[in-house]
């Protein structure tokens, strides 16, 4: 009941600042139009990093193909909406405009999803059997040969790039599902099977003497975060109706590991705080024109000196706020450290 | 027929025979200690057993079922739990959740009941934390159930790898080196302890160690391995007195 009530507020929370931000409500409070698409990226890497998070950073196997996933997940949803969107439309001719929007919308989502999950098992299976190293140099050439693949398929447009998507992703679905990776990943985490991702990260040789199945978890993880990576692809792509390939190059999974290693590897509160962090400081930066990417690298290099565990370390935003207060030494009886 | 037994089990890594045709049953209730000088071959007994190597010949039957070759997980879950010489614990998870990962092999919830938070995973969790706890508290542990595990002084780490180990309730339990770094205090705590869970649980235990006085004191067979080979089994007044073992650790006149 209680979680029912609380995703009812998180729905109409977001749809009255989805009504906000685009002026429907009085223009005097809309968003300008490049903040709002800041602010919506914003949400579609929060997903992202906290969804590689699940793999890299709980269960501590590198992977560095996330963009590989949001790929598939961002041309297959498109290709959904742009082939049958206009059929399914009709189909559903009862309903008004925005539920016929959002059921589209939702079916292109769940096919990404898919396809990058059935991707992410097959990319998996082999790599992750083995301890070590190997996923990471797996996933980094998947990524390369998704980009490839892409760039010669010519339905999607190929390297001209995929345009004529409709506009179906606004602020109010891609705060949706960025609120709903997160409960996914914090549920995941927070279980017995959670237990045993975090145990595999620490010694995955005890882990499977303790009786893990070890790699059945890997890959159930690495399945799990494929999909929420094409989730982020869908929206990405319904939000700026037009992908390329050249936006999911190894550069893409760069950044979202830079996100989760600036807010903290295995921390999901640090994954949405590094993603909006990213965001901000690639965005805040742009006035410094070509010493943008010089003061950008600098200030990762200072962080990583003063902090390398990241933001927020292993902890969550709310526990690290506690334990902060506890070690400065709170006065007896001061509330906050329950 | 022995609880564990392993028949003529052979383990080469090239031209090295690290076990060379190895005899060995234990009997549930049994406390059995191996032992041998540096690089006889303790440990890579130990490996075969839990399947982290595959035998290179030779049988190994747990309760009458043959288990060589099988994975590491699936041999826990049959019921052999170990302990590792350089202590592996899960160093940033708690103590607590160190023990509940060994317990979760034998629960039944799955990610789908873990997502939906279902009562019956609920409840299980609540058994589990509970069951934790109570394992905890036997080995001494219990106070500390909320720190990382990094964290612990040494002899306590010792004892969180035998209480995790435990947590897989096992019916053969495996101890590479438990009181390795105890002071003797520590190692006659250890003892009782050890002989406290064979008698509590009546399950067998293979102990490694050096530690000749825990040796002596608490096994009822000893095994003497040098170079892969076995050289003398027996109980442990007679292995004191045998003389290829005492010129295998002090060298031949």
């Amino acid at each position: 009941m209680r979680g029912g009530l609380a995703a009812a507020l998180v729905v109409a929370g977001l749809l009255l600042l989805n009504a906000l931000f685009t002026g429907a409500v009085a223009p005097a409070f809309a968003l300008p139009p490049y903040l709002l698409q800041v602010l919506c990226l914003a949400g579609i890497n929060v997903t992202l990093a906290v969804s590689l998070n699940l793999i890299n950073g709980f269960t501590g196997q590198f992977s560095i193909g996330h963009a590989g996933f949001m790929a598939i997940g961002a041309y297959s949803a498109a290709y959904f909406t742009v082939t049958f969107g206009e059929a399914v439309r009709a189909a559903l001719g009862f309903l008004p405009a925005f539920a016929r929007d959002g059921a589209v919308l939702l079916v292109a989502l769940a096919i990404g999803a898919f396809l990058a999950s059935i991707a992410g098992f097959i990319v998996g299976v082999p790599s992750l059997r083995l301890r070590g190293d190997y996923l990471a140099i797996v996933t980094l050439g998947f990524g390369e040969i998704i980009g490839v693949l892409i760039l010669n398929i010519d339905a999607v447009g190929g390297a001209r790039g995929y345009s004529g998507i409709p506009k179906l992703a606004n602020f109010f679905w891609i705060y949706l599902f960025a609120a709903l990776t997160i409960l996914v990943v914090y549920r995941v985490v927070h279980s017995s099977f959670g237990r045993t991702l975090v145990a595999i990260r620490e010694d995955e040789v005890a882990a499977e003497a303790m009786g893990v199945h070890t790699t059945r978890a890997k890959v159930i993880s690495f399945v799990v975060s494929s999909a929420l990576a094409g989730i982020a692809g869908g929206l990405f792509a319904h939000y700026l109706m037009y992908v390329n390939v050249r936006s999911f190059t190894f550069l893409k999974s760069f950044e979202i590991i830079i996100m989760i290693v600036i807010g903290g590897l295995g921390s999901i509160s640090g994954s949405v705080l590094g993603a909006i962090l990213y965001i901000s400081l690639t965005e805040g930066l742009r006035e410094f024109a070509q010493y943008r990417m010089v003061l950008f690298s600098l200030l990762l290099v200072i962080l990583m000196i003063v902090r390398p565990q990241g933001i927020l370390g292993h902890k969550e935003f709310v526990t690290f706020l506690t334990k902060r207060r506890r070690s400065i030494g709170a006065a007896p009886g001061t509330p906050g450290n329950a | 027929m022995a609880l564990l037994q392993l028949s003529r089990v052979t383990m080469r890594f090239g031209g090295l025979y690290a076990v060379n045709e190895l005899d060995l049953s234990i009997d549930a209730g049994h406390l059995y200690g191996l032992i041998g000088p540096n690089g006889a071959g303790k440990t890579t007994v130990f490996n075969v057993i839990t399947g982290v190597y595959t035998p290179t010949s030779g049988d190994i039957r747990f309760d009458g079922e043959a288990i060589a070759g099988e994975r590491c997980g699936r041999i826990t879950r049959r019921g052999i739990a170990r302990t590792f010489q350089n202590i592996r614990l899960f160093g940033e998870m708690t103590v607590l959740d160190n023990v509940k990962v060994a317990f979760d092999c034998r629960q039944a919830t799955t990610l789908g009941t873990a997502m939906l938070r279902t009562a019956a995973h609920r409840r299980e969790e609540e058994r589990v934390a509970l069951e934790s706890l109570e394992l905890l508290k036997i080995f001494k542990l219990d106070h500390l159930a909320g720190e990382k595990a990094k964290n612990l002084p040494y002899g306590n780490q010792r004892r969180l790898e035998i209480a995790r180990a435990m947590a897989t309730a096992p019916r053969v339990l495996l101890l590479d080196e438990p009181a390795a770094g105890m002071n003797p205090q520590e190692s006659i705590e250890l003892m009782d302890l050890i002989r406290w869970i064979r008698d509590r649980f009546r399950m067998a235990i293979l102990l490694v160690e050096h530690n000749m006085r825990v040796v002596m004191g608490i096994c009822e067979t000893v095994h003497v391995l040098d170079y892969g080979s076995t050289i003398a089994i027996g109980p442990p007044a007679q292995i004191q007195r045998d003389p290829k073992v005492i010129e295998a650790y002090l060298g031949g006149a």
